[in-house]
């Protein structure tokens, strides 16, 4: 009894113990943990899609053949699936973006915190009113 | 006709025999009312005497029966075999830990990280007995009410992918009760607990998978206290930039 009450724990002999590893397909075990890798993943294609971006921005200094030819280069279908990818993986990581915020940044109504689902309801709305003015902008715009 | 039973495949490991685990199954009855842990004490006391495995409560306050259900960790006393109706149970001690026996784990890493955030009121001066308690509103109670729940069953630690890859990582119950002081209106000890939380091996660790919040069975969510320190440790930094002589 002695040795356990002067404040340090007794420790087990780690000689016998067993350490389990993880094992490397840990990702799919739960669906969880696999729509955590594919946001994860996210970030790779969007990282891709700026850097051609950019260089279909810069082919406008290059004339307008130059940039005639890069966009027929990308209308091939790789390309088409690659954006279509892209596309899914950016809602993906703003959706879960904005559940995200909800939990981080709690709001307050009050006295008392705001419900999750609203506050993930508010951001969805407003990302929708935003993303709308823009395609009017464009739209308007575009000539 | 006998009586209706279930199978139970339980993890056995004999330190200093065994190189590794295996696994032993059992028949138990089958009863509507029994929970996991009632069938690991009924093992125990009619079938195999040998069987190791951390009990105390059996009401969820404890926190000491925490084991992975069919790969989910969860606290034995509040899995119903008739959630099991069917099927094998397999019952495995929590990942990510280091088994002492059967379903015991060594939980001191887990621990010294509780420690380490000063998970207690820090003072920097006492008030004496006779000025009174510390009075708060209940405003001030509400802020931090929700992470006083924790019972250190250590399940979000087995549901945490990054402390099963990165054990150096301080850990979602040890953080969530970091940040239950941190947000209590008669704690000074923020400082203190910066210098962990505000490591590589503290907060930015966390890839906010999530799961940790998922199973754990008081509802406290670790990972919104995991977040909210990233952005409060942020606040501090910037302040710390910006404002060179403010109050850091």
């Amino acid at each position: 009894m002695g040795d356990k009450m002067n404040g340090t724990a007794v420790r087990p002999d780690k000689s016998k113990l067993y350490y389990p590893k993880m094992p490397r397909t840990w990702w799919l075990q739960k669906p969880a943990y696999l729509l955590f890798m594919l946001r994860e993943l996210s970030s790779v294609f969007i990282a891709i899609f700026l850097i051609v971006f950019l260089v279909q921005i810069y082919q406008l200094t290059k004339g307008p053949d130059a940039y005639a030819a890069f966009v027929q280069k990308l209308s091939s279908p790789g390309w088409i699936l690659f954006h279509i990818a892209t596309l899914l993986f950016a809602l993906l990581h703003s959706v879960t973006w904005f559940q995200s915020t909800a939990v981080v940044m709690p709001l307050k109504l009050g006295e008392h915190e705001m419900p999750r689902k609203l506050v993930f309801a508010l951001n969805i709305g407003a990302w929708v009113a935003v993303s709308a003015v823009i395609l009017i902008l464009f739209l308007a715009f575009r000539g | 006709m006998g009586e209706e039973t279930i199978t139970l495949n339980v993890t056995r490991y004999r330190p200093g025999e065994d190189r590794a685990p295996r696994t032993q199954a059992y028949s138990v009855p089958y009863r509507k009312d029994w929970v996991v842990l009632d069938a690991l004490n009924h093992i125990k006391d009619q079938i195999d005497g040998t069987l190791s495995y951390r009990w105390s409560c059996r009401m969820g306050v404890c926190g000491s029966c925490g084991m992975m259900v069919n790969g989910v960790p969860k606290l034995t006393c509040a899995a119903f075999l008739r959630d099991y109706h069917g099927q094998e149970i397999r019952v495995e001690p929590l990942v990510n830990f280091p088994i002492i026996r059967d379903l015991v784990i060594d939980m001191n890493d887990f621990m010294d990280k509780l420690k380490s955030v000063k998970s207690w009121l820090v003072r920097k001066v006492e008030k004496p007995v006779t000025e009174g308690e510390y009075r708060q509103t209940p405003a001030e109670l509400e802020a931090f009410h929700q992470f006083t729940q924790c019972i250190n069953c250590m399940l979000c630690y087995a549901a945490c992918p990054v402390y099963g890859l990165e054990p150096e990582f301080l850990g979602p119950a040890a953080i969530a009760l970091a940040y239950r002081y941190n947000m209590d209106s008669r704690d000074q000890g923020r400082d203190l607990r910066r210098e962990v939380l505000g490591t590589h091996h503290g907060v930015w660790e966390c890839t906010f998978v999530g799961e940790c919040s998922e199973v754990c069975p008081k509802h406290v969510d670790p990972a919104a206290a995991i977040q909210r320190t990233k952005v409060d440790l942020a606040k501090d930094w910037f302040k710390s930039v910006l404002l060179p002589w403010g109050t850091r």
